[in-house]
């Protein structure tokens, strides 16, 4: 075992040691307890990328790589295991891209507006990477609870009635959903007898036919537990409200905990109940398909009627869920690649979207209020002001023209309109629909799912540029007395950087569509993933039998 | 023992779910604890019932694997606690933050 094979356990370790470091220093040192927070950030950032790269030295036709880590060198299933691969390093760097350009936002102000931010934000970092990492789904429990304990606590961050009150569903929704994934796992666990992904993928074929029905409940069970978390209708009406009222950086940090619901989902749906799984081959890829178009269209209707750009962008996640989840269910390998390009554009594009609403509403403030009278008369509540704290820093030039031209790209990019990664997303995965099997090839053409599928992706876009196209007008055009927003660098800058990320993945397409083509490969061949963690252990085919 | 722990757990989670909809925070802070216990009730069974045997074996040796209860339905019980307890207790204070600004113990901060 070499030292890079250490690698895998440090995007746990080093938040966690990070976020105990920051414990010791008291509440006023900012700036030192910044300084060590963006030092752990932006070596998270660079480890991530050395994983991709390690991740990726697999032969990209066809043997895929994946690297195992043992705690304490347990041979597997009796002991834990961290599994990395393609799929796992790329939304590893996705969160770690996401937590440093939500860090620098942050340093503007909103680091001080409560306390202990720094090391709720590495712990939250510490629960998500050890999601992605994990290989065993009671371990995936604990780093759920890690990463939500953390968010509640980066929920209230500011505190305020609205975030209070808020926080408390979103509490109360996700500890239920908690107890559902326990009930999930002990089922699964009472019928097969493990835990390890691995050795579940290997041990499902074989249950037996009376049991089959257990099994089946307790993966619906767990399966109910992260689709909460994804926000699939009609499990995601807290969602919006709740990304709403927390605060810009915060939200801007979460877009990526919808995605760990997607990511666990397209692992285990893909290993363990892929084309090897006997009698129940394709469980719940039903659900995912009819449950994401109907998420599609109720986060497009919302997005339509969203009066504030907050609610806008929480009905985006939405959108973006249903996508995804809809690729999920259909599950081909082409859908499967290009759906893993757009989770990489939509999460960074929705990221920088929060980060952006702060800054919009800054040049709002006059014109809000005779949005404020309608808002009120539908129930909604307005964020009570923050008050104004000194703000030190170097104010941007030009704020306007930055921000219209930053809000611009952001429509571009949810509305999926060329030639931003947006489009590409989109197109690769409307393509895979109509060519299965590769553009060129003749194909008869989709059924008649794929042609809604197809339709509800190109409509959903058309309400996002709407959308956006009249917040846009209405901010940026439409007031008589233009005011001027402050707008520092250290706040404009990151949102700056993830739409010049969004543009170089519109330029490198090719690269990455290459990677997500050899990480979707590997998810259809569950074979090299068993062999991966549980090395020497007969095909996966289910030939042995007790 | 089966019909008992059954109706056991059944009882605690038609309490708790019934709680976790009433409009009051504590007792939805009640309905989750209620959901928890009845939850790690249901991890234990999982492992099967079993009556004397212990989860830990002694000595050292080949023993046989069936005179023994499967201990890991009991660390993960355990585990489950844990993190309930720590859960619980954040709701807690979420709840009693959210009675101190709102003035109200409604779920919504406001009587409907």
């Amino acid at each position: 075992m070499g030292f890079s094979q250490h690698l895998l356990i440090l995007p746990i370790l080093l938040p966690m040691a990070a976020g105990a470091i920051l414990l010791l220093f008291e509440e006023r040192r900012h700036s030192l307890k910044a300084g060590i927070n963006i030092a752990a950030t932006a070596l998270l950032l660079g480890l991530a990328f050395a994983l991709l790269r390690l991740a990726d030295t697999g032969d990209a036709a066809g043997g895929a790589v994946t690297h195992t880590y043992r705690l304490g060198d347990w041979t597997p299933p009796f002991g834990i295991v961290l599994v990395l691969d393609r799929l796992s390093a790329l939304m590893l760097v996705l969160a770690s891209v996401l937590a440093a350009a939500t860090l620098v936002f942050s340093l503007a102000r909103w680091h001080k507006a409560g306390p202990h931010f720094h090391t709720l934000f590495q712990f939250l970092l510490m629960g998500v990477n050890g999601a992605f990492l994990t290989g065993d789904l009671f371990n995936l429990f604990v780093f759920f609870e890690v990463l939500l304990a953390a968010s509640y606590g980066l929920m209230l961050h500011g505190s305020g009635a609205f975030r209070v009150r808020a926080g408390l569903h979103y509490i109360a929704i996700n500890l239920a959903a908690s107890l559902l994934f326990l009930i999930g796992v002990s089922l699964i666990y009472g019928v097969t007898g493990t835990l390890n992904m691995a050795d579940l993928a290997m041990r499902i074929p074989e249950v037996a036919p009376e049991n089959q029905a257990l099994l089946a409940a307790g993966a619906a069970v767990l399966g109910i537990a992260f689709l909460v978390k994804a926000g699939m209708w009609p499990l995601c009406f807290w969602l919006p409200s709740a990304y709403m009222a927390a605060s810009a950086p915060a939200s801007a940090l979460f877009a990526i905990l919808s995605k760990v619901g997607f990511y666990v989902l397209l692992r285990l749906t893909l290993l363990l109940f892929g084309a090897d799984a006997g009698p129940l081959a394709g469980f719940g890829s039903q659900v995912l398909l009819i449950g994401g178009m109907a998420t599609i269209a109720f986060g497009a209707f919302g997005v339509l009627a969203s009066q504030s750009l907050g609610r806008l962008a929480g009905y985006s996640i939405l959108v973006s869920s249903g996508t995804l989840l809809a690729a999920v269910g259909l599950g081909d390998q082409a859908v499967v690649s290009g759906a893993m390009f757009y989770v990489v554009s939509s999460t960074i594009t929705v990221s920088a979207l929060f980060l952006m609403i702060e800054l919009v509403e800054r040049a709002q403030e006059p014109a809000a209020n005779l949005l404020t009278v309608t808002m009120e008369a539908y129930g909604d509540d307005i964020e009570p002001e923050e008050e104004d704290e000194e703000e030190v820093g170097v104010v941007m030039p030009g704020a306007l023209a930055i921000l219209g031209v930053c809000f611009g790209c952001l429509g571009l990019l949810l509305a999926g309109l060329p030639p931003l990664s947006g489009f590409i997303g989109k197109f690769a995965l409307i393509n895979a629909i109509f060519n299965p099997q590769g553009l060129g090839t003749a194909a008869g053409g989709p059924d008649s799912v794929g042609w809604i599928l197809t339709a509800l992706l190109i409509l959903s876009g058309l309400a996002a540029l709407l959308a956006m196209m009249r917040t846009g007008i209405r901010t940026f055009w439409a007031p008589l007395e233009v005011i001027v927003p402050r707008v520092l660098v250290v706040e404009i800058v990151p949102i700056i950087l993830l739409i010049g990320l969004c543009f170089l993945l519109t330029v490198q397409a090719g690269a990455v569509m290459r990677y997500t083509d050899a990480a979707a490969q590997a998810l259809h061949e569950p074979r090299s993933y068993i062999e991966g963690v549980l090395p020497g252990s007969e095909s996966a085919s289910g030939v042995s039998t007790q | 023992m089966e019909l008992t722990l059954a109706i056991a757990i059944g009882c605690l989670t038609g309490s708790g779910v019934w709680l976790l909809l009433r409009p009051r925070t504590y007792q939805v802070v009640i309905g989750l604890s209620l959901l928890s216990y009845a939850v790690n009730l249901f991890i234990f069974s999982m492992g099967r019932l079993r009556v004397g045997a212990a989860p830990v074996l002694e000595g050292s040796g080949a023993v046989n694997p069936a005179d023994y209860a499967d201990p890991i339905p009991q660390a993960l019980v355990l585990t489950a606690i844990v993190i309930g307890f720590a859960t619980t207790a954040l709701f807690l204070v979420v709840l009693l933050a959210a009675r101190g600004l709102t003035g109200s113990d409604h779920v919504d901060g406001r009587e409907p």
